[in-house]
């Protein structure tokens, strides 16, 4: 792709302070989001993938600290104030959330929603515009402007979620973060959800950085994967290529723990993500991976290009020089209790 | 199957069920910055309040009616000297040894209000909740009856009702205040039982063929109880204040029974206009300074134990590299 | 792939016939005020099967499609409004409580949220071997060691190290191994499992369903699993039961219905699944709109307002002719929209849910030009399924009547190895069908209707 990305992380780590210890949810975490373009984050609880989002937008609870550079239009956000991110929410970055219900206010009619976003951030349109962009949007999502005047509770999920994203797509952001926004729906409508996230390219012009748990969620609505381990993206790069040859063992794995219809035997990946304020040393996945090396367990490992825009965070993948001999040596592996897993 | 022997130690079950309540309030040791000092200053107060009260003999130089010493009356209205730290009264009693022995009435009755008030109040709540239907409802309804009435008219009546069959003592003031309070009690753990109630753990216990006693015994009981000790501290500050205006009234504890703030308070409202103010400073900020100590624990505990209001303890971020793993290199 | 005993294969266990669970629902403000019921949802709608012993069913269906009531329906924990649930020749439905709190031995569940159906204030001891101490079973020791047995048989091992923890100590996926401990520490007969992993990571979902499966072998156990992921039930269950707004639409084997899907909704439900392997995915089409509302369900058929082969006789209605309108509006421009919008005086009138509506025109416009609009609709796509419900259309002054097709019932049909309920697979539906076809163009002169394209598998 030759367009310059929207986004550019580098270097993210978020931290968090907990009476235990310090947990490193997202450590060191580098990303572009190119315009118009679908990047899908996967990972499994606990691997720092909403933490990213919200870092990536300043939106970090109490405790929380991050460092790194965050690009967005030659600016760091990293270190932006509190204000001037709620300035650029909205109109430049939109957030969408989980649970559409408890982000709508119920006492305003969707209409006042939609007036209350628009004339915040483009004071300049009157009321007949506002009508017009809003009908518009919400048109888009498929959300008939017979209804415009309604309250939330009068709607079903899959519509609120729809009226919610319509709402962050009615400032027209140049990235769009969506978190887990499909995980509380039917299967049916989340297929249709996704099939219109799928298409914001075409009608809005809008990155979208897809959170998700749910690698078939991936597969179908995203251009490009990033796939997270304990705070790490561990292999990045087109879904295609990812999702058909992956060149991570924790990708390769996570493939193939997911049942889909295709399933024919059971695979599950042994031991339990590690936890954030004392992860393994090396590789965080070498505990785990059935191609650890001796390397792995002492090393971290380095981030290495692929064909095709691909990286990959793996010794399997060099580089090999200045290695001991005997580096890459199978690891012979701990008992991992069944108990430990899970 | 094989079954490990060390297994077999079964512990003191006694030991379990106070390793549960104490995890209930496990949150109190983690509490942190202006709720700490809250609880810590509240649990000070109280905690100096009832040292006085359990050493009032030791404590107070006289008895709380005590007028003279060796054969010779105290003089009346005596400014506070080295004999009477806190001067004498209109009636030659030492308004220190008053304020001790007061501290011991209130406290008794707080005390007997409050353990009246929670046996009768959260059981009540519990089945009203755990149950709902008819029961729920009439007693919702003669909870709400209660609440509506100004409180402290409703002790009057009560104190007033019983004053002929119990006496004007302990007990007639801690059954006024008591009944004030149940409606609370029944009203924070009915709602509390009515959500725990949904929980899946609770039908879970259902279908293993619970009954319904031992549900909100074993299931309900402990994930509502930590409601009460916030509530029951503010209303031990209430109580002492609720117990002060009856006495102030003239319905609460006779004079003869023991001594009381807010009876002196009353006494001394005559004589402040006469520049005499030890009389009546005194009592009243004892009772400020309890109810203070009171409220400052109860607040500090609801702040840490309602986990709507408790806040993730804030703790310094070590940006630091984890130790043992080497920079990263990029 | 798995082994299936076959040993009393045939054996029914549990037998539900003519289930039906209402639920009275609160109306609004002021119809509590009058003391009025709102009316009830049929969460559970006239079900029909049976769970044989030593098989694995699964309840297919999305929310509200009733699949949670029915299992909870099924072990008394929650009441029947009519019909009979019998476990092992016992009827269950209307049993007094104490009765069927000792049945509970044999009957256990399992909940979705591993989270929140262990009481955070037991030990995983106290909790796993609360059901001995309440059927009376065993205690102190014994009941330690029967709690120590029941967590190494699901793979908490070794047991000491988690008997005197608490739920919080533990991660999701050893949580629901102590659920699935607490209920297996009875020896239950049946199981049911309420989407079991549905909230557990997809690297622990297989072990769990993996451990379930072994239990299932070694204590002999019969599962009834609740779940609206088609991918683990194909791999997990025997037999499937499609759901939909509380009732079966589609019961077979699971290798038949995967293999050749029969009920419009369960097609649409395989579709939807998304594919992680990206050689393997391929374009969708989706039913349009949301499961309705279970307190108000369309005429006839539940899902004909989402199906792409309904026609005459599914029960097509004012509801739809709205959807219909809406989704039509949602997709135009501002001006066109306020012209077409105008032409109604009160779209709202169409919720009545009838087969027989009276539009009243907007401000100065006419039944005629109401139904003209109506008509140039049908010809930009004759291919929705909705105009072959509609039977007719006049104007009459202000007001335009839409009459549609009257409904039959859907029931449930033999159709080779499976049931389902649908009318394409109905002849006297398909030839009732036919005949008000042939009615209807003899009546009708302005278009042709195209005939319902009903499959030929």
């Amino acid at each position: 792709m030759t367009s310059s990305p929207v986004v550019s992380v580098r270097d993210l780590r978020v931290y968090y302070g907990t009476l235990r210890g310090t947990v490193r949810a997202v450590d060191r975490v580098s990303l572009d989001i190119e315009a118009g373009q679908v990047l899908g984050v996967v990972g499994e609880s606990g691997c720092g993938k909403s933490t990213l989002g919200r870092g990536i937008l300043g939106l970090l609870p109490e405790g929380a600290v991050s460092d790194g550079e965050v690009l967005y239009e030659g600016r760091n956000l990293v270190g932006t104030s509190p204000r001037e991110l709620r300035r650029l929410r909205g109109p430049d970055l939109g957030l969408i959330f989980q649970e559409p219900m408890t982000r709508l206010n119920p006492l305003m009619r969707i209409e006042e929603h939609f007036s209350e976003t628009l004339t915040q951030h483009e004071p300049n349109l009157d009321d007949r515009q506002v009508r017009r962009r809003s009908l518009e949007t919400l048109g888009r999502m498929g959300i008939p402007p017979t209804r415009f005047r309604q309250y939330p509770h009068e709607f079903s999920g899959g519509m609120r979620q729809r009226i919610m994203i319509a709402l962050a797509l009615v400032l027209r952001p140049k990235l769009l973060i969506a978190d887990e926004p499909t995980s509380s729906l039917d299967v049916i409508v989340e297929a249709q959800i996704l099939s219109m996230l799928a298409d914001l390219q075409e009608n809005f012009g809008t990155a979208l950085l897809l959170i998700t748990h749910n690698l078939g969620i991936v597969a179908e609505a995203c251009d490009r994967v990033a796939v997270m381990y304990a705070g790490q993206i561990v292999e990045e790069g087109a879904t295609r290529d990812v999702f058909s040859e992956p060149a991570h063992p924790y990708t390769r794995e996570l493939l193939r723990s997911t049942i889909s219809l295709a399933t024919t035997e059971l695979h599950s990946i042994p031991g339990a993500p590690p936890n954030l304020i004392d992860p393994p040393a090396g590789c965080r996945f070498h505990p785990r991976c059935p191609n650890a090396m001796h390397v792995c367990a002492t090393k971290n490992p380095v981030e290495q290009g692929l064909d095709g825009g691909r990286r990959v965070l793996c010794w399997l993948h060099g580089p090999a020089d200045d290695l001991s001999e005997g580096a890459l040596s199978p690891l012979e592996r701990e008992e991992i209790q069944v108990a430990d897993e899970a | 199957m094989a079954v490990p022997a060390r297994a077999e130690s079964a512990p003191a079950p006694r030991r379990k069920r106070l390793s549960g309540l104490r995890r209930a309030f496990s949150p109190v040791t983690e509490a942190r910055g202006m709720t700490r000092t809250m609880l810590w200053l509240g649990a000070g107060i109280t905690i100096a309040f009832v040292l006085i009260a359990l050493l009032a003999s030791v404590i107070a130089p006289y008895d709380f009616d005590t007028f003279q010493a060796n054969g010779q009356r105290f003089a009346q209205l005596e400014p506070p000297s080295s004999d009477h730290l806190m001067g004498t009264n209109v009636q030659s009693t030492d308004v220190f040894s008053r304020i001790v022995w007061g501290t011991r009435t209130e406290l008794k009755v707080v005390f007997v209000s409050l353990l009246l008030s929670i046996t009768i109040g959260v059981p009540l709540g519990l089945f009203s909740g755990y149950f709902g239907g008819k029961l729920d409802r009439v007693l919702v309804l003669v909870m709400d009856a209660l609440l509506v009435f100004p409180f402290l008219l409703l002790a009057i009546v009560i104190a007033f009702l019983l004053a002929d069959k119990v006496g004007q003592g302990i007990l007639t003031a801690a059954i006024a205040i008591t009944v004030v309070y149940i409606p609370l009690y029944f009203r924070v753990v009915r709602n509390h039982t009515i959500s725990i109630r949904e929980e899946p753990f609770v039908e879970a216990a259902r279908a293993l063929g619970a009954r319904p006693l031992t549900i909100i015994r074993k299931y309900v009981f402990f994930n509502v109880v930590q409601n009460v000790p916030p509530l029951a501290t503010l209303n031990a500050a209430d109580a002492i204040l609720t117990l002060a205006a009856l006495g102030f009234l003239g319905y609460g504890i006779q004079p003869t029974d023991g001594a009381e703030w807010g009876y002196d308070v009353n006494r001394a409202v005559s004589d402040a206009a006469s520049g005499i103010w030890w009389t009546g400073l005194f009592p009243g900020f004892a009772i400020v300074l309890l109810v203070v100590g009171l409220t400052l624990l109860g607040e500090g505990l609801s702040e840490t134990i309602n986990p709507v209001l408790r806040k993730r303890p804030k703790v310094d971020v070590d940006m630091a590299p984890p130790s043992g793993v080497e920079a990263q290199t990029r | 792939m798995l082994t299936k005993p076959n040993v009393a294969r045939d054996k029914v266990l549990v037998s539900v016939r003519g289930l039906k669970t209402y639920y009275s629902i609160r109306g609004s403000f002021g119809q509590r005020l009058l003391g009025r019921e709102a009316g009830f949802v049929k969460a559970v709608d006239d079900v029909s099967f049976d769970l044989r012993k030593g098989e694995v069913l699964g309840l297919v269906g999305e929310s509200g499609s009733g699949k949670t009531t029915l299992g909870r329906t099924l072990l008394g924990l929650v009441p029947a409004t009519a019909g009979s649930v019998r476990f092992e020749g016992r009827e269950i439905i209307r049993m007094p409580e104490h009765e069927l709190r000792a049945l509970r031995r044999d009957m256990q569940i399992v909940f979705q949220d591993p989270h929140a159906s262990l009481n955070p204030a037991m030990t995983i001891e106290d909790s796993v071997g609360h059901p001995l101490r309440i059927h009376k079973i065993a205690k102190g020791r014994e009941l330690r060691l029967r709690v120590a047995e029941a967590l190494e048989t699901v793979g908490l091992a070794p047991p000491e190290q988690f008997l005197e923890k608490y739920p919080s100590d533990l991660s999701g996926g050893q949580k629901q191994r102590a659920v699935i401990a607490r209920a297996i520490i009875l020896n239950p007969v049946l199981l049911v499992a309420d989407e079991p992993v549905s909230m557990l990571d997809m690297s622990v979902r297989a072990k769990i369903l993996e451990l379930m499966l072994e239990l299932k072998r070694e204590l002999d156990l019969t599962y009834l699993y609740i779940t609206h992921d088609l991918a683990t039930a194909k791999f997990f269950c025997d037999r499937i039961a499609i759901l939909y707004l509380g009732r079966i639409v589609e019961i077979g084997p699971s290798k038949a219905i995967y293999a050749d899907p029969k009920h419009p909704y369960t097609k649409a439900l395989l579709r939807a699944i998304p594919e992680p392997d990206p050689l393997r995915s391929v374009p969708r089409d989706l039913p349009r709109g949301e499961v309705p509302d279970a307190a108000r369900p369309p005429l006839g058929c539940s899902f004909h307002p989402r199906c792409s082969a309904a026609f005459e006789v599914c029960g097509f209605e004012s509801r739809d002719l709205r959807e219909l309108l809406e989704n039509r509006w949602a997709h135009m421009a501002g001006d066109e929209y306020d012209a077409e919008q105008a032409l109604i005086e009160e779209i709202a009138s169409l919720d009545a849910g009838a087969s027989r509506v009276r539009l009243r025109a907007g401000k100065g416009a006419s039944g005629s030009d109401v139904q003209r609009f109506l008509e140039r609709v049908r010809s930009e796509d004759s291919e929705e399924p909705f105009w072959r419900g509609v039977r007719r259309m006049s104007a009459d002054g202000e007001n335009v009547e839409i009459e549609w097709h009257e409904p039959i019932e859907p029931r449930l049909l033999d159709v080779g190895p499976v049931q389902v309920e649908c009318h394409l697979y109905d002849e006297d539906a398909l030839a009732e069908a036919e005949s008000r076809r042939v009615g209807a163009s003899l009546k009708t002169t302005l278009d042709e209707q195209s005939p319902p394209n009903v499959s030929s598998d």
